[in-house]
């Protein structure tokens, strides 16, 4: 099973989003939230799952948009790189965007806001 | 597991590089071990010069500083000369008694400056000029004396001239040779640079040999004796004669030496564990004394270091450009020409400009300009890539002419313009902050100053202005990529066409099984070449390759194009630009429903529907119930047309008819990047089919077929193909030309790019004269858009990718 390697909270006190296969491998989907806006849930090819907020550093375009690769995402405007575990522009751009923790088990998503 | 050990001798350019490529494909392979013989970590060798006409500090041309050797778990051993390698024992001794021992053991000593045997050689006041602590005498010089002789007319001893006359020395160069840099420039570019050196007051003298030099009462030198008899005062002697590779330690510990150390195209020395790069190497009997060489040099010891087993070097053609601020000289290749060559040349003594060109077999084989060098890199690469040129040879000479031509004022001599002047129009970079990282950061290539500066890494039309900024900074360690022979990305080292190779013969069918194959060095690729290989694997695996949508870029996942503030637009289809009532009142509710904030007529001859969300776009599209019209795709966009023989009073064609069915027939054909047509009913052309990949023109007696045109940032005239005098043959020709571009072409690459590469004659071979093939071409074009399904009523209908367009909540 795969998680990140933040601190997690027990996967009972975060909130359910949906099922691993309701994204796509190698893609994501939006989770609109009240407090934080839209955030992104990445999937990777080896069913990991991150969270972003869905906002580029560079002028905010839509992660959730973009190619995911390893463990990385091009955002879909200008083709910035940026890490899904956490947020952070490749070098030599520089920039970061907020990341959440979040956990699968028994194939569900959960999502720590 | 037990970490190898790597030691490097000589902390200069090229070994370094070699290690930071290696760290950057095989960062924990070994523990390494650097030693230099000079107490500084490591530093840009070429813009010593810069430093000492004063125009840069030490400081600014530190490459890599100590910190960068901690960081990556580098041991570094500054001001310690290695003076014995031990075989046997595999280790190595420096002068202070350290000893460290290697598995594998890289030299980079660089070379050492040749100094004229001649009497008084050795006397105060008498240096070279090869690295910091020389470059830091002939300051110190500067201060207090004022006769300074640069010994050698090359391009060092120009240099180091250019630089002592700006500290204030009256300087005279000394040089054997009737003109200057005899090696680089023919006479006449030679004349004019020494005039414009003697305009900015250097001396020179010619054709003089040295005899000796003269001590004064204080014992340092005083005079230079010259063959003939004459003197010159000299309280300065700088000796820029040419360098040997500095091979001593080598030779000392029996590895092969022959000028330089000898190695193989994996740049392994005689001793299979010892490797060698940089000037001290002789590889295929050359040994080079330029940095963009040893950069190439570097990347195959590395990639060879680090088990990859791949990558061979096979030599280099260099080019040279003085870094005398104000002089504008640039050379490559073979230049004096021979028996069965050519040469083209430009000659405007009174404008300061000189331009030649020499050829062979049609091919550019090498070349000199002065003044005006703003297409030296164009054609170095031309020469690079041998393409043939004999299509473009009426205007070679006027260059390439994409510089300047839209975006940046017309600027196309980056040498004169303001520090504040844009350069990149797209990303609003200007040519201060790009000279400035190409000084600061060390970038040597193209592709550094993009990712650094941003600056040409949109539209690209800026990238000769970059390219002279590059050339004319690092002067001849700048070098155009070999695109021939480019990779396709970092992810892997094979170039498109062998990827497409592989893909087809192997017929590979998946993203993963494609990777697999080729060894891919990422698991997935990156968003560069996944695209790419979607496109290769679909277009020529059509109805069985499988199309990922992830590999796919965000527009052709959505089937609309993202904007700014990340909504959508959404374009459909009118065939050949035509509409009628329903329509437009199925947009209009369409428009009120959705509360879609813009309309507008696009220059494709139809309607955009702007900031659009997403998740609306399915019901957007099943209210429209119209057709894609794939403004999102690397695909077929519009087939412009204009009113034609129906209407227009000057038609002699129904080209409104003839649009319609082009655009049926190629309806869902993706290709390596958008298509554009245009078909108009006479001459006059309000179609504009000249600048279109596809652009068809009625006559009286049936149409004339145009390809390869494009507008936008550089603006191309399509070339005439052939006339036809039917419908049918129209949609023929044109599907064979288009196909023959979806299966030959790179991906991203415009029919234009495409066509300039392989020549009309090449297109004209296989789609005009051949029949049976044009037959197939067309054939292979059908089947590949049979039964396509229009991606938006699909979705509309719910049946595909529903979750695309759904969001989440929490
Ligand atoms: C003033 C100047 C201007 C130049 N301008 C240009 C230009 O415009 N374009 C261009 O392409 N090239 C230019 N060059 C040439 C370019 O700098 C060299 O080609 C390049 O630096 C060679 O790299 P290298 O690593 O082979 O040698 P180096 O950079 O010379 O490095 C070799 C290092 O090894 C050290 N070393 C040698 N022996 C030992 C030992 N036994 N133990 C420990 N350390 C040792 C040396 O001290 C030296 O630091 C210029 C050179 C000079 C001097
Ligand atoms: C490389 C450079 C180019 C880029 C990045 C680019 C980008 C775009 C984008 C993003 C759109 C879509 C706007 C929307 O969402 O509706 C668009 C539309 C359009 N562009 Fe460009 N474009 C380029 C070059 C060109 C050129 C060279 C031409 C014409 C010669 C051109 C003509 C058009 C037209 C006619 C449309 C309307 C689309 C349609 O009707 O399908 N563009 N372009
Ligand atoms: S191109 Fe000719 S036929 Fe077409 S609208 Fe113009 S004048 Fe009329
Ligand atoms: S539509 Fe084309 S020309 Fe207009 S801003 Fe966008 S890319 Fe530039
Ligand atoms: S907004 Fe993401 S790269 Fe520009």
């Amino acid at each position: 099973m795969s998680t990140t390697e933040l601190e997690l909270p027990a996967a009972t006190q975060m909130k359910k989003i949906c099922t691993l296969t309701e994204i796509p491998r190698l893609g994501a989907r939006v989770v609109k939230t009240a407090a934080h806006g839209n955030i992104a849930v990445f999937r990777n090819a080896d069913d990991e799952v991150f969270a972003l907020e869905d906002k580029c550093p560079h002028k905010g375009g839509p992660l959730s948009q973009g190619i995911v690769y390893g463990k990385r995402v091009a955002c879909p405007l200008h083709n910035w790189n940026i890490e899904l575990k956490d947020g952070c522009a490749v070098a030599p751009d520089q920039g970061c965007v907020r990341s959440f923790a979040v956990q699968v088990q028994d194939g569900t998503v959960y999502l720590d806001i | 597991m037990k970490k190898m050990k790597l030691v490097m001798v000589g902390n200069g350019m090229a070994g370094v590089r070699a290690l930071e490529e290696l760290l950057k494909i095989s960062p924990d392979l070994y523990e390494i071990t650097v030693f230099g013989a000079e107490p500084h970590a490591n530093y840009n060798r070429i813009l010593l010069s810069p430093v000492l006409a004063g125009e840069m500090t030490i400081k600014e041309i530190m490459l890599n500083d100590v910190d960068w050797y901690e960081a990556n778990g580098i041991r570094l051993h500054l001001n310690k000369k290695v003076v014995k390698i031990d075989r046997v024992r595999r280790e190595v001794v420096a002068e202070d008694g350290t000893v460290e021992s290697y598995d594998r053991l890289l030299l980079a000593t660089g070379s050492n400056p040749f100094i004229l045997p001649v009497p008084g050689k050795d006397l105060p006041g008498v240096i070279s000029y090869r690295d910091i602590a020389d470059t830091d005498a002939m300051i110190e010089a500067a201060k207090t004396h004022k006769h300074a002789i640069v010994i050698g007319g090359g391009l060092l001893g120009l240099e180091a001239a250019n630089g002592l006359k700006l500290r204030g020395m009256e300087v005279t160069v000394v040089h054997i040779m009737p003109w200057l840099m005899e090696r680089q420039l023919d006479r006449v570019a030679a004349g004019m640079l020494q005039k414009s050196l003697e305009d900015k007051g250097l001396k020179f003298a010619l054709e003089k040999h040295t005899a000796e030099l003269v001590a004064g009462p204080d014992g340092r030198v005083a005079a230079i004796k010259f063959k003939d008899g004459s003197e010159l005062p000299a309280d300065l002697v700088v000796m820029a004669v040419g360098i040997r590779p500095n091979t001593a330690l080598a030779e000392s510990a029996g590895i092969y030496v022959n000028r330089g150390i000898v190695v193989n195209d994996t740049m392994q020395t005689y001793d299979p564990k010892i490797y060698a790069v940089g000037e001290c190497v002789a590889h295929r009997g050359i040994a080079y004394g330029l940095v963009a060489p040893l950069f190439e040099m570097a990347k195959v010891c590395a990639n060879h270091l680090a088990h990859m087993g791949i990558g061979l070097y096979k030599g280099s053609v260099t080019s040279t450009k003085l870094k005398v601020t104000g002089v504008d000289l640039f050379s490559a290749g073979n230049f004096t020409g021979g028996p069965d060559t050519e040469e083209i040349t430009l000659n405007d003594p009174v404008g300061g400009v000189y331009k030649k060109l020499v050829l062979q077999d049609n091919k550019i084989i090498g070349g000199v300009m002065y003044g005006d060098t703003a297409d030296g890199s164009w054609y170095f690469q031309l020469l690079k890539d041998k393409q043939d040129v004999h299509d473009i040879r009426d205007h070679l000479m006027f260059g390439q002419n994409h510089l300047g031509n839209v975006g940046h004022q017309g600027q196309n001599k980056a040498a004169q313009m303001a520090d504040t002047a844009e350069v990149c129009g797209c990303n609003g970079v200007c040519k201060g902050v790009i000279v400035k990282a190409i000084k600061e950061k060390g970038l040597f290539s193209l592709e550094d100053v993009r990712k650094h500066t941003k600056a040409s890494s949109s539209c690209g039309s800026c990238t000769g202005l970059v390219e002279q900024l590059l050339a004319s900074t690092v002067g001849g360690a700048y070098q155009p990529a070999d695109t021939a022979a480019k990779p396709m990305c970092g992810c892997t080292d094979h170039t498109h066409e062998e990827v497409r190779a592989a893909i087809r013969a192997n017929k590979l069918l998946d993203h993963e099984a494609t990777y697999g194959f080729l060894e891919w060095r990422t698991p997935n690729g990156c968003a560069s070449c996944r695209p790419a290989i979607n496109y290769y694997m679909l277009s020529t695996w059509p109805h069985e390759a499988v199309d990922d949508s992830q590999s796919r870029f965000i527009n052709e996942r959505a089937h609309a194009n993202i904007q700014k503030d990340g909504t959508y637009s959404v374009v459909p289809r009118m065939w050949g630009g035509i509409t009628n009532s329903h329509e437009l009142r199925k947009i209009a509710d369409v428009v009120d429903k959705y509360k879609i904030p813009t309309v507008k007529v696009t220059g494709g001859q139809r309607i955009d529907l702007l900031g659009v969300k997403k998740e609306d776009l399915p019901g957007v599209w099943k209210d429209l119930d119209m057709p894609s019209g794939h403004a999102y795709g690397k695909s077929l966009r519009t087939v412009k047309t204009c009113v034609g023989s129906e209407w227009c009073r000057f038609g002699t064609q129904d080209s409104t008819r003839m649009g319609i069915e082009l655009e049926h027939d190629l309806f869902g054909m993706w290709s390596p990047h958008k298509v554009k047509l245009a078909v108009s009913g006479c001459p006059r052309n309000c179609a504009e089919s000249g600048i279109k990949d596809v652009g068809v023109i009625g006559v009286d007696s049936g149409w004339e077929i145009y390809v390869g045109g494009n507008g936008g940032i550089r603006t191309e005239v399509a070339q005439f193909l052939v006339k036809v005098a039917t419908h049918e043959e129209v949609l023929e020709y044109s599907g064979a030309f288009l196909q023959l571009y979806r299966e030959e072409a790179r991906y991203l690459d415009r029919t234009i790019h495409w066509l300039s590469r392989v020549g009309l004659d090449y297109v004209k071979k296989h789609v005009v004269e051949d029949a049976e093939n044009r037959k197939a071409l067309y054939a292979r074009l059908k089947f590949a858009v049979k039964d396509y399904a229009d991606p938006w009523r699909e979705r509309a209908a719910g049946k595909v990718a529903k979750q695309d367009f759904e969001m989440l909540s929490a």
